[in-house]
């Protein structure tokens, strides 16, 4: 026999659809329908069953093979690794809950650790620009409700966020926007035609990099002025149809992603995107909001920042907490080679950092907690599957618009695996233990 | 060791109307008690005071705004960061602490229950694990209602008991503990970058006005009898004529009457009076009307109110009043956040420089102390800084200082750059008085505990209520010689105790005890068209499920401490 | 259609120069639930897209395997026709071990990559196989896999 469960959280991406739906055995040990979800969440929930799953801590060995330990001698592992170290670093925190990252930063301070999420290669810099020059935002549901101008710049929902237009930005019918999709003008910015783009009433085909150019330009456009013949490969009268569009709307909202975040510029796309968005607050009523990827960057942000004061790459090794991206931050700590041990936890800094910080951490004592084999669980010295966040284990979640949404267990775990929690748990109060705090 | 004896100490409880006496305070099992057997640990008090726990009634220290101003400013922590040390977290942030140094800061100056004054309902989760992430004090938080959909439909046809059915409702899902209104309307019309700025602006398409809010509120609340009244931040704060928008708001009390089994008096308290009580046309003859405002309050005993001190410091100021927000950035072009939240509020974030050289800001000082000043029942106003937007809560002591002596403000009023402006735009220069430690201890304690419908619990010592108590190394019989010492003695306690475990000794956090989550559970008839109503909104308006949005499980509230309240027989 | 021979040693091979980026694709984030250990997460990220104006300038067949080398790397993956085109003189490949061995790892003191904008030289390579995702770190970072 088998029961549905409702109003389920899919832990995939910053989108946190909350309407899944999910069959399990009564028993509550399988799981083997999902409805609702886009096909990435629906794959993250149906793999969580796959009988291929690493089940317990493995330690690599000099041949390359694996050999299976414990939990405790894992703990112990992690625990020494870090009392040892004088400048650990403990990333990505993106795809587990705050519970986790809760005890994952009492570890980082008694260790004296450098700790980082996933922005680092994501929306860093956007943070960045949030301290320069602020964010006018909103939730994805004043989006719903109000939102008849929705500008994607340098993001491809379609593939990065599927759900993203049908529930909250393009397709629905909410209160003010009663004709759902033809309420609203679609703009999207990128150099590619994008499976976005080819819904939009207006493509902009940038050219790649220089966005920084459009958005100034966009600013002058707004004001009447003079513009160049061509910007960013524009031309300028679209630039002044685009300006058109977006002012002459009651709500807009610019999305935008990483053809931003992480292009020349930088932080200064940011801030020039976001000074976009307050100079239409002259004229109407405007908000930008990034597109988070993971399901949990957002969380870990807030908890760094209310435990810590600082968003993302903390630098705890004085006793205090300090923050300089560019000097604290993972990349940059792991290339110039400070960095003597790495602790990674739900995320994969193996695939998706550059090839010279990974070489780094393949020199270094290195943990990688993930329920999947990875690039970085490849390279490390210690991995230690745990329980799917959000599957097998319930726990607090932010979603890209900060809001927070409680994730369900929905179906056991493999037999004794534990959660990130229950270990970090174990490695705290090894630590304590280590350290000589009470 | 759960029994303690604090000896000697000169003791002020407006509760049991003791006025310095030395007396002894005994403590057992969490509760003050009559007396104590021979085995308690004596904490010396002679020479010192020993007053209750304070109470804050209204400070923003735990939520999604409160968090955004900490994302965004990582220069606050600049030159405020405290390592970790024995039990101590590390913390940081001068006007924004971080949650850990938020707690311990509250506890070293003698608080012991603080209320996050603005909870966007839809956040509640986010608001909870930051008020659990605060060590020490009690906590509960007001979620917002004033610019909430619901509210403004059923209001509209004037349909309280449906009103109140949904307020129960919200209380209970988040676990809240009192009706909060900020600037009623205007911040639903921020939502179209519009705003109310008088209490009889309609609302763009909900065509509802700021009164008819405010009333409606006020009904709903003493028709379920909560404990705490509707709690205002009222229309058009902070520009130069506000006053008659805020006498316009405080009148909306008039004829009513209190309806609760908690012991409060007033229908209406109004927050942060120093913002709102302001003349003049324009900056340039902005003045205070602060005796036109105390007038009424003293006249209509069914109000109480808090101050909304300026301190003087570089602070953020954070505000579900998001186009005051809007407007301020366009004043001072310091960075903007904004948040609207979908059916319910929105929220700003500026930074802003209250510089001693601005005769503005030394004009809003000058307010801010006018008003308790002049304000003859302490038991009705509350000495806050709307923390973080007049100033840190770090800064009561400061407050204290320039209340209790002449001298203080005086050095204060020949520092600023424009003091003839101060002089002739304020009263603050004709004002002699200096407020009493009894009079403090009705302002920071009995009173502000008696408005939150807590006063059976705390604010006082009388045997029976929980042992939250501090002991200033502050000698009244000796004659003060610098001000300063004033401050110095009301920002580090000798002693704290929190429901009877002494967490702070001698300045320092010597436990954290186990603080609790205050919250309201309100009960009232079924109600199924308010049920069918909260059922519609998820599905069709909402960008999440109901059941999600009812989620706040053990791991939220690890604590929790509810109010019953049965108005099932209204 | 035109009609090609397949490059052999005996000719001058030719190479392009593009704009590579990276980023995110549906077959990319089912790959890397389904486990990045599998064959599935090198037919979603071991590719590059590339506009077929430039394919024709390579004189490469669709579905080749090229080398792109860039000034910090070099990866084989495999090429197929711009499936979000066109984009001529931009090329895509997925976020991923393959793009990561030659994006610009430069920060510039912003913590972040640059990800997105990279100079590539692409060359033919249909001899050279496509490394498995974990395989490909591995032996870059000089770890033995099992």
């Amino acid at each position: 026999m088998s029961k549905t469960i409702t109003d389920v959280i899919c832990p995939f991406c910053g989108t946190l659809c909350d309407d899944v739906e999910v069959v399990v055995s009564d028993d509550g040990k399988k799981l083997t329908e999902v409805y609702n979800a886009c096909v990435i969440g629906t794959e993250k929930f149906l793999h969580s069953q796959s009988s291929d799953r690493v089940t317990r801590p493995r330690l690599h060995q000099e041949d390359g093979s694996w050999k299976e330990i414990s939990y405790d001698e894992a703990a112990e592992y992690t625990a020494q690794m870090l009392a040892k170290a004088k400048k650990p670093l403990m990333y990505g925190w993106s795809s587990t809950n705050c519970e986790a990252q809760s005890v994952g930063n009492e570890i980082a301070e008694i260790s004296q650790a450098c700790c980082d999420n996933t922005a680092a290669v994501c929306h860093g810099t956007t943070l960045i620009a949030v301290q320069d020059i602020g964010l006018p935002s909103c939730t994805l549901g004043e989006v719903k409700n109000r939102a008849d101008r929705v500008i994607f710049w340098g993001c491809n929902p379609s593939h990065a966020h599927p759900r993203h237009m049908s529930r909250y930005s393009i397709f629905p019918r909410g209160f003010f926007t009663g004709k759902g999709q033809m309420s609203r003008k679609l703009v999207v910015v990128d150099p590619r035609v994008t499976d976005t783009a080819k819904m939009a009433d207006v493509h902009l085909q940038i050219e790649q990099g220089k966005d920084y150019e459009l958005l100034n330009a966009l600013r002058v456009a707004f004001k009447g002025e003079w513009l160049p013949d061509v910007v960013a490969g524009i031309p300028k009268e679209k630039i002044r149809e685009v300006a058109d569009i977006m002012k002459s709307g009651r709500f807009g909202i610019i999305f935008f992603g990483m053809g931003v975040t992480q292009s020349l510029g930088k932080n200064h796309n940011i801030d020039e995107a976001i000074a976009v968005t307050k100079d239409l607050n002259e004229y109407t009523k405007f908000s930008i909001m990034p597109m988070r990827g993971h399901y949990n960057v957002t969380g870990s942000g807030e908890v760094f920042a209310w435990q810590f004061g600082f968003p993302y790459s903390v630098d705890l090794t004085r006793g205090f907490a300090r923050y300089n991206p560019g000097d604290s931050s993972s990349i940059d700590l792991l290339t110039r080679g400070e960095i003597d041990a790495m602790f990674t936890i739900g995320s994969d800094p193996g695939a998706h950092f550059p090839i010279s910080a990974v070489k780094q951490i393949a020199k270094v004592p290195s943990v990688c907690i993930d329920p999947h084999m990875t690039p970085t669980s490849g390279v490390s010295k210690l991995h230690v599957p745990v329980a799917f966040n959000g599957v097998e284990t319930g726990g607090n979640c932010y979603r890209m618009d900060n809001v927070p949404i409680d994730c369900r267990k929905v179906v056991e775990p493999p037999e004794g695996m534990l959660t990130d929690e229950q270990f970090l748990i174990k490695v705290r109060d090894r630590l304590k233990q280590l350290k000589g705090a009470a | 060791m759960s029994e303690y004896i604090i000896k000697n100490g000169h003791v002020y409880d407006p509760v049991q109307g003791i006025k310095g006496d030395k007396a002894d305070v005994a403590i057992k099992a969490g509760k003050i008690v009559d007396k104590v057997g021979s085995g308690a640990k004596v904490i010396d008090a002679k020479g010192k005071t020993v007053m209750a726990g304070a109470v804050e009634i209204h400070a923003h220290i735990a939520g999604p705004k409160v968090n955004l101003g900490r994302i965004y400013r990582p220069e606050d922590k600049l030159f405020s960061c405290t390592p970790t040390k024995g039990m101590e977290r590390m913390g940081g942030g001068a006007s924004i602490p971080t949650t850990f140094k938020t707690g311990y800061e509250y506890a070293k100056m003698g608080y012991t229950t603080a209320m996050e004054a603005a909870m966007p309902p839809m956040f509640s989760r986010h608001v909870h694990e930051e008020i659990r992430d605060t060590p020490i004090i009690d906590e509960g938080a007001f979620p917002v209602f004033g610019n909430n959909w619901f509210v403004m439909e059923y209001l509209k046809n004037h349909e309280v008991e449906n009103t109140a059915a949904y307020i129960a409702w919200l209380l209970r899902v988040t676990k809240g503990y009192a009706v909060k209104v900020v600037n009623p309307g205007g911040t639903e019309a921020w939502a179209w970058g519009l705003n109310c700025l008088s209490v009889n602006d309609p609302v763009p398409y909900f065509d509802i006005t700021p009164a008819e809010i405010v009333k409606g509120l006020i009904e709903a609340n003493e028709y379920l009898g909560l404990p705490h009244s509707m709690h205002i931040h009222p229309n058009n704060l902070g520009n130069p004529g506000c006053y008659e928008t805020t006498l316009d708001t405080l009148k909306l009390a008039e004829g009513f009457k209190a309806k609760n089994k908690f012991g409060r008096e007033q229908v209406m308290h109004l927050t942060h009076t120093q913002f709102h009580s302001y003349g003049g046309t324009n900056w340039g003859d902005f003045e205070s009307k602060a005796k036109e405002v105390t007038d009424y309050v003293n006249k209509n005993k069914n109000i109480t109110i808090d101050t909304g001190n300026v301190t003087l410091d570089e602070t953020t100021t954070m505000t579900a009043d998001g186009p005051f927000e809007h407007h301020l950035t366009g004043l001072n072009h310091l960075k903007w956040a904004n948040v609207d939240v979908e059916l319910e509020t929105a929220a700003g974030v500026v930074p802003y420089i209250y510089s001693p050289n601005i005769s503005v800001c030394a004009i809003q000082w000058a307010i801010g102390l006018e008003i308790p000043l002049m304000m003859k029942d302490p038991m009705r106003c509350y000495i806050t800084t709307d923390h973080p937007n007049a100033g840190p809560f770090t800064r009561y002591p400061r407050v204290i200082k320039w209340l209790m002596s002449k001298k203080a403000r005086d050095t204060q009023i020949n520092a600023f750059k424009h003091k003839d402006k101060v002089l002739s735009q304020t009263a603050i220069g004709t004002m002699d008085k200096e407020i009493s430690l009894y009079e403090l201890a009705q302002m920071t304690r009995a009173g502000p505990a008696k408005s939150l419908g807590l006063a059976g619990m705390c604010g006082g010592l009388k045997p029976g209520m929980d042992a939250d108590v501090a002991v200033y190394d502050f000698n009244p019989e000796k004659p003060v010689a610098n001000p300063d010492d004033i401050e110095k003695a009301f920002s580090r306690c000798a002693a704290v105790f929190k429901s009877g475990v002494q967490v702070v000794q001698n300045g320092e956090i010597v436990s954290t005890g186990h603080k609790r989550t205050l919250w309201v559970n309100a009960k009232v008839r079924d109600n199924p068209q308010v049920v069918r109503d909260i059922n519609e909104k998820f599905l069709k308006y909402y960008s999440m499920t109901q059941a999600n949005y009812e989620a706040l499980g053990h791991h939220f509230v690890p604590n929790p401490y509810a109010l019953e309240v049965d108005a099932t027989n209204v | 259609m035109h009609q090609f021979i397949l490059p052999t040693e005996e000719y001058i091979v030719a190479t392009i120069n593009v704009n590579l980026i990276s980023g995110r694709t549906i077959q990319q984030g089912v790959a890397i639930e389904s486990g990045k250990e599998k064959p599935s997460y090198r037919t979603a990220c071991g590719i590059i897209e590339i506009d077929p104006s430039d394919l024709k300038k390579l004189g490469a067949w669709k579905s080749t395997n090229v080398r792109v080398t860039s000034d910090y790397g070099s990866v084989i993956v495999k090429a197929i026709e711009a499936t979000q085109g066109p984009h001529p003189g931009v090329a895509f490949i997925p976020m991923g071990p393959w793009a990561n061995s030659i994006v610009n790892p430069n920060t510039y003191s912003t913590g972040m990559p640059t990800f997105k904008g990279t100079p590539v030289r692409v060359e033919i390579a249909a001899n050279e196989p496509v490394m498995l995702g974990i395989e490909l770190v591995q032996k870059q970072c000089g770890v033995k896999s099992a």
